[in-house]
């Protein structure tokens, strides 16, 4: 436990212990803003009534001079109080000189990235490493062109979009913020899951045999071509099963949601969705299972 | 003296009239000209949909990231003055800065913790912007210039971890290129990389470092991309942004 506090309070994790009380912070206060808003929906207000219906009544518009300005200006005061406090009171860290034959243990890249690096736990570098980077940039740049719901514009809901923010949710509050979380605080020595309360015990060893898909469950060797064409099914049956079923089903064909999205729209969508549930699933996958690898084959494993 | 007879001949001076195009009484039409006749003023429209100022609509995540990102080429500059991108000099240069410049501790503090915070703000500003749902139309292109941003602020915060030249710096750097060996294609452990004849000595990871190892080359590059590549890129992204947020017709609230 007293370790637990050291790697709290290590200058360089301070910033995502602050970032946790922020996230928590705005997450509650989207959540109140959108409940107010839906229930005042369901009592039978108008849009623009139902948000912030307190201020009703004034102007539209507002001059920036002197509103925005003095706004803009005493934040950039508090921001540099701010920073001042936290720079007087905390030191940037220094280590030894950099030295190439000197390996820590744990070695860490930045703190924004250790969910990714947290990742690499389950899948290879290229996946974790490179695929998946490029997956959330393009993903979030496609937002607004699959989330074509013209409600919730400019305001908080959660029941005239529960889809999207579900999905945003379990992707930014799960997959990266959390991932980052256990990256930073529960990652020690050889990448080895300690609690807080365990030593960061550097010989430390956990047994763990790993078993690939198709021994696992299909009992064939995964490095045989009957086990490469296994994992090579399991691999490309999970993005149809993930995208197809939904299409099977008449009322959702010819529901509103999707005459709205186009066929097109869906598959992109449905395929990053595959993409991003395939995450959980490999770590379930490995966590309860200890499967290592779905897809074994010469060139790269899956 | 007349303070008001003096005050009088000083704004009408020629010299005065110059500089300030417009009286300062605090009326409707000095409240335009004051945004109107300053260049960084002028970045703002006269008027603003009021959902602008509310902190709980915007919770001030971009400007605080903009904020940031000029508190970062100010002190950056600063450091710039007293650090050499060299191998032999540049850990040096930050013990020099921690122990005999003056304020020197206080500059690089305040440097390394507006960039760890620009990270968080600018992954809040995201995170608002989706929960006010301001990326639907008309705003799509600049939620795509705002996820571009993004990745050029990491990237930003990355290059310079490694310019410190110390263990932390130097294996996070480590960590973070080792996965470039494993891109599909480029690298020479990544799939089919072989086919294509990569190498330790000719992959991508290469190319980013200059070398096959985090050493001289890379500090360089990293410096570069750092101090001077990836701030110019920043900016012209940000005046992108910054535009269309007015183009769009200013802050997103309820039609
Ligand atoms: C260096 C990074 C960035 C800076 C300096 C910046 C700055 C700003 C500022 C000052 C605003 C005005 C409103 C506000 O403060 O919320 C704004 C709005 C906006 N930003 Fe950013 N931003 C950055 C990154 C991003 C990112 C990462 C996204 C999304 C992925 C994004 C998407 C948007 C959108 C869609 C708007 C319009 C919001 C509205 O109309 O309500 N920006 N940005």
């Amino acid at each position: 436990m007293h370790q637990f506090w050291e790697i709290i309070s290590k200058a360089d994790n301070v910033p995502i212990v602050i970032m946790l009380v922020l996230v928590c912070f705005f997450t509650w206060l989207s959540f109140r803003e959108a409940l107010k808003y839906d229930r005042a929906r369901a009592e039978g207000k108008t849009v623009k009534q139902a948000v912030y219906a307190e201020e009703a009544g004034f102007p539209e518009r507002v001059a920036v001079w002197p509103h925005l300005v003095r706004q803009e200006f005493l934040v950039a005061i508090g921001v540099t109080i701010f920073l001042m406090l936290w720079s007087i009171a905390l030191d940037a860290p220094l280590e030894e000189l950099a030295n190439p034959n000197v390996t820590p243990n744990p070695s860490k890249a930045p703190w924004y990235f250790l969910g990714l690096q947290e990742l690499l736990v389950y899948f290879d570098p290229w996946i974790a490493g490179v695929m998946l980077p490029n997956v959330i940039v393009v993903g979030l740049m496609a937002i607004p062109y699959i989330d074509i719901n013209p409600k919730g514009s400019g305001y908080y809901t959660l029941r005239e979009r529960p889809l999207a923010i579900s999905i945003f949710l379990f992707g930014f509050l799960f997959l990266w913020v959390l991932m980052v979380c256990i990256g930073t605080f529960a990652r020690g020595p050889g990448w080895l899951w300690f609690w807080p309360w365990q030593h960061w015990d550097v010989h430390r060893v956990v047994a763990e045999t790993n078993i690939d898909f198709s021994d696992k469950f299909f009992g064939v060797d995964s490095a045989s071509p009957m086990g490469f064409w296994i994992g090579l099914a399991a691999v490309a049956l999970w993005f149809p099963a993930v995208m197809f079923p939904p299409l099977l089903l008449p009322s959702f064909r010819r529901s509103e949601f999707f005459q709205r999205l186009g066929i097109v729209r869906y598959l992109v969508f449905s395929s990053l969705l595959a993409t991003m549930l395939a995450t959980p699933v490999k770590m379930i996958l490995r966590i309860f299972l200890h499967v290592k690898y779905i897809w074994v084959t010469e060139w790269f494993n899956v | 003296m007349d303070v008001d007879a003096l005050k009088k001949e000083v704004t009408t001076s020629q010299l005065w009239r110059s500089v300030m195009r417009h009286d300062l009484e605090d009326n409707p039409r000095t409240r335009v000209l004051k945004v109107m006749s300053n260049l960084f003023m002028h970045l703002h429209p006269v008027r603003i949909p009021r959902f602008g100022l509310y902190l709980k609509h915007t919770w001030c995540m971009g400007g605080i990231t903009f904020f940031l990102f000029l508190v970062l080429t100010v002190t950056g500059t600063l450091l710039m003055f007293y650090y050499h991108p060299v191998k032999e000099a540049a850990y040096a240069d930050i013990k020099y800065l921690e122990f005999d410049v003056p304020f020197g501790m206080l500059l690089r503090n305040m440097h390394r913790w507006a960039a760890h915070a620009m990270v968080i703000s600018v992954w809040l500003h995201m995170y608002r912007v989706f929960m006010t749902g301001s990326y639907k139309p008309p705003r799509e292109f600049n939620w795509v210039v705002g996820v571009l941003l993004l990745t050029l602020t990491m990237l930003l915060s990355f290059t310079g971890y490694l310019l410190t030249d110390d263990q932390l710096g130097f294996w996070a750097v480590t960590v973070g290129t080792n996965m470039a060996r494993a891109t599909p294609l480029l690298g020479h452990e990544g799939p089919f990389g072989d086919k294509l004849g990569m190498t330790p000595y000719n992959d991508i990871r290469f190319a980013m470092l200059g070398g096959s190892q985090v050493a001289g080359n890379a500090l360089l590059r990293a410096y570069i991309w750092h101090c001077i590549a990836l701030p110019l890129i920043v900016a012209v992204f940000i005046s992108i942004h910054f535009w269309r947020v007015r183009k769009d017709g200013g802050i997103s609230a309820p039609q």
